[in-house]
């Protein structure tokens, strides 16, 4: 028989190797499925890796679809250390690429165009979750329940707002006018999409983790989290501190809206995020909240998601394995965490 | 002597390199309440874990009437006729004092049996003399009544050994009476108790009989408790002398710190009723009463956690405007929470995040809104060094640490910031002498140095130790205040009482 034990201590490589561990369980898990599929399973993960990091072309288009990821991960990650569950990064997002596609619409310099994207895109998702915050703070609703609900506000709001008033009228497609030109992102390798978003999305990360590890808001953001009662009684405003983690989480993921509006789509469709605001979670969970760590975490979910339309091409097994393996990610990794708090040990067999 | 209800026979048990336990032999006959003391992290609490089968023993064998058994879980433990009543209690609040006790028993045909729930409720309520209402939600009932549902929801499942791991440390003093009066009771019909506590003078009141543990070893058994002096089983437990700490006299100075007329309202416990009171410099004011009787809103306003709805503060000749704890602290209070786990310190976090969390935002620890980890590094440092906080050091999980150690990196992160005034509640509960007596060195060596205290506490001996004066609260006000010398146990149990005469504050 087993049984789960409590641990005294965690070990320092266990931040390291749980999330492998985790991944290394759900890609054997999925192989079952590849196998059902009728497919070879070395075959069909070696089509996904050679696919989405097999050449540079690849690692470029991994990249790509890494960074709105690493936007919504960051979001969910400051948000969790402060215990503020943000599940909205997905609303967010909406919201961010709807005001900055609004933004970059209007003729102006490039270089103040895309700035002022960005800056309405940040605006438009720290304003959309300081709704669920703000219904904590004052009225104690529970930020799963309104923050993921409003998702969906969100995603209506911006059907109506496609099939309405921005509906394209040469074309009748649901789809909102482009940005101009000059407010498209730069390119940074000729015949790649890998766009100056990306590079954004890879230096926020670090600012992130100098916030959270290095500033006073990022020690009230831990301590609020750990323990509301203690920083109460340290002198820290908890509340102020929630609205605060709200803002810049909802920020972070307006900003993967900009990105894809600015450096990939130019403009707003319905299927503009196939759910980067929900893989956001699993991003974060999987780097364990550390800011740098949601950048593997990102690029490990954006070469799921690019090699398995490959590998569906190449095997015929759906594509729709990478969503199978983004969820069965999560549950490993909460499993995972599982035996950082307690440790399995043999009982019964002793004579 | 009839033959042992259990015998536990060399019991080992390692936690890495650690021995927590090593060949502990212990046994408990039917009616004999068996005390088990030691200092924290002596071993009790493991060696207890390991009988309710919470760790399985690395060596060792445990006999239930002579019959060996194995253990692996609180069922077979039950199953066994032991039962546990923890420090922290495993009810559900919302369900009523009924429901609680038929969690987990197997009714008629997947139903509830409510009848004969009910009706073995009542047959164990007069066995014992444990009574309590068996449709009151636990949520109305208090701390004591909570515990007596605990003993009772294990009588129920037919426990013969009962183990109270600190029962009393929860109780107000009136409360342990009433304990001390059950227990008794089930001991004079049969059952075996262990009774765990590090409170040597109720151990002697109560038990029949003691095992001493030390560093996990069996350091002493002591036969006659009650013919036994605390002093030599303080020796047993600390393995030398503990001699109390010296009250130098002092002639107190001005007033540090003044209540004028406060009074409080919309806080969950007991409101504050226009209460006034002063502490000088040099000077420990004590304050006793039964728990409840707005001890802990007192503590509240004066930490700044609870704005009073009228009446006037000053620290140090300046009236407090805002009540907040930054503006306390500027003022020059230092504040020790009553729950060190849940106030005072964030477990999950670094220790040294712990020590700086109050004064985080000043310029000792950062600037422009960037921390100094060295700073923050060395502090941590410094206090763990200077107070002899056992750990490994300043990076080390808050929670990792013993009360003791915990307590005294709290009073480090005060005392650091030499505060003109202080006010601790509970400053030793669940504490080992020896960290006790540290504890009340550190306060008398500030009280010499011109800082006023306030002890707010319900350890009445530790009280008169310590206070140059004693209030009793009563109901939310000040019901008297007396000089220490001329204060007894007696005397402050029946001002305690609402009972006692009404003197002056000063």
């Amino acid at each position: 028989m087993f049984r789960l034990e409590a641990r005294t201590s965690t070990p320092a490589w266990f931040n390291l190797a749980l999330p492998l561990i985790a991944i290394a369980a759900t890609l054997i898990l999925c192989s079952g499925l590849i196998a059902i599929a009728g497919a070879g399973v070395i075959e069909a993960y070696g089509v996904m890796l050679s696919a989405s990091l097999g050449d540079s072309y690849a690692i470029t288009e991994t990249l790509v679809r890494a960074a709105p990821m690493i936007f919504t991960g960051l979001a969910v990650a400051i948000a969790f250390r402060a215990k503020f569950w943000n599940i909205g990064a997905e609303g967010q997002l909406l919201a961010g690429a709807v005001a900055s596609c609004f933004v970059g619409a209007i003729p102006m310099p490039g270089t103040l165009a895309m700035l002022l994207m960005a800056l309405a895109g940040a605006t438009a998702g720290a304003l959309v979750a300081l709704v669920p915050a703000t219904l904590r703070v004052k009225f104690k609703v529970d930020d799963v329940v309104s923050s993921l609900l409003l998702n969906s506000v969100i995603y209506y709001a911006l059907m109506a707002l496609i099939e309405g008033p921005w509906k394209d009228t040469f074309s009748g497609y649901p789809i909102s006018p482009p940005i101009e030109d000059s407010a498209n992102f730069p390119v940074l390798i000729e015949g790649t999409r890998l766009h100056l978003g990306v590079i954004v999305a890879l230096i926020a990360a670090p600012l992130c983790w100098f916030l959270i590890a290095r500033t006073t808001l990022g020690f009230r953001i831990r301590v609020t989290g750990e323990n509301p009662e203690a920083a109460r009684y340290g002198g820290i405003n908890v509340q102020r501190v929630l609205l605060s983690t709200a803002l810049l989480s909802g920020a972070l993921a307006g900003l993967a809206g900009v990105g894809e509006v600015g450096g990939v789509h130019f403009q707003v469709m319905s299927d503009i995020s196939p759910g980067y605001g929900y893989s956001g979670i699993v991003v974060a969970m999987l780097a364990r909240l550390n800011p740098l760590g949601v950048v593997p975490a990102a690029i490990f979910l954006a070469a799921v998601m690019t090699g398995a339309e490959a590998m569906s091409r190449a095997t015929g097994v759906p594509a729709f394995l990478s969503d199978v393996i983004q969820g069965t990610a999560l549950l490993a990794m909460l499993v995972a965490l599982l035996f950082t708090a307690y440790r399995i040990r043999r009982v019964g067999a002793q004579t | 002597m009839s033959a042992p209800l259990i015998e536990m026979r060399g019991i080992t048990k390692s936690f890495g390199a650690v021995k927590a336990n090593e060949a502990v032999d212990l046994s408990v006959t039917p009616g004999e309440i068996l005390g088990l003391l030691g200092e924290n992290g002596a071993g009790k609490t493991t060696l207890m874990n390991v009988l309710f089968g919470a760790y399985a023993p690395d060596a060792g064998e445990i006999l239930v009437e002579g019959r060996p058994v194995a253990i692996h879980n609180s069922a077979d433990a039950l199953a066994a006729g032991i039962g546990m009543v923890h420090q922290h209690f495993h009810l559900a609040p919302r369900l009523t004092v009924l429901e609680n006790l038929l969690i987990g028993i197997p009714g008629k045909s997947g139903r509830i049996d409510r009848a004969r729930g009910l009706a073995r409720l009542t047959e164990i309520s007069r066995q014992y003399g444990l009574s309590l209402d068996p449709n009151l939600p636990v949520s109305a009932l208090s701390v004591g009544e909570q515990q007596r549902l605990e003993i009772i929801k294990a009588l129920f499942r037919g426990a013969k050994l009962l183990i109270l791991d600190e029962p009393t440390a929860v109780l107000a003093p009136s409360e342990v009476d009433g304990l001390f009066a059950a227990l008794r009771s089930m001991a004079a019909q049969g059952l075996g108790i262990i009774f765990i506590s590090h409170k040597l003078n109720e151990v002697r009141a109560l038990t029949h009989r003691c095992v001493v543990l030390r560093h996990g070893k069996v350091a002493g058994r002591v036969d006659h408790p009650a013919e036994t002096t605390s002093a030599e089983m303080a020796r047993l437990m600390c393995g030398h002398e503990i001699v109390p700490p010296v009250k130098e006299a002092s002639t107190p100075g001005a007033a540090v710190l003044t209540l004028d007329g406060i009074s409080t309202a919309g806080h969950a416990g007991t409101p504050l009723r226009d209460v006034s009171l002063s502490v000088r410099a040099g000077e420990i004011l004590g304050i006793a009463g039964v728990s409840g009787n707005g001890q802990r809103a007192l503590a509240d306003v004066i930490s700044g956690m609870l704005p009073p709805g009228a009446g006037a503060m000053t620290i140090a000749g300046k009236t407090v405007k805002q009540f907040s704890p930054r503006e306390l602290q500027a003022l020059g209070l230092g504040r020790i929470p009553e729950d060190r786990m849940t106030t005072g310190l964030v477990t999950n976090l670094p220790l040294a995040d712990s020590m700086v969390l109050p004064r985080i935002g000043t310029e000792a620890f950062s600037r422009k809104g960037l921390l100094n980890p060295a700073a923050i590094r060395a502090f941590a440092e410094a206090q763990i060094k200077a107070y002899d906080i056992r750990c490994p050091g300043p990076m080390v999980r808050a929670g990792a640490l013993s009360g003791g150690n915990l307590q005294k990196a709290l009073l480090a992160r005060e005392l650091a910031f030499d505060p003109k005034v202080l006010i601790v509640s509970q400053p030793t509960r669940g504490l080992d002498i020896g960290a006790a007596r540290f504890i009340h060195e550190k306060f008398l060596a500030m009280r010499a140095r011109g800082c006023g205290i306030i002890v707010i506490g319900e350890d009445l001996e530790e009280l008169l130790m310590l206070s140059d004066r004693i209030a009793v609260m009563y109901e939310g006000r000040i019901a008297g205040t007396l000089p220490s010398a001329d204060a007894t146990v007696a005397r402050l149990g029946l001002m305690m009482t609402g009972a006692g005469q009404t003197e002056e504050a000063a």
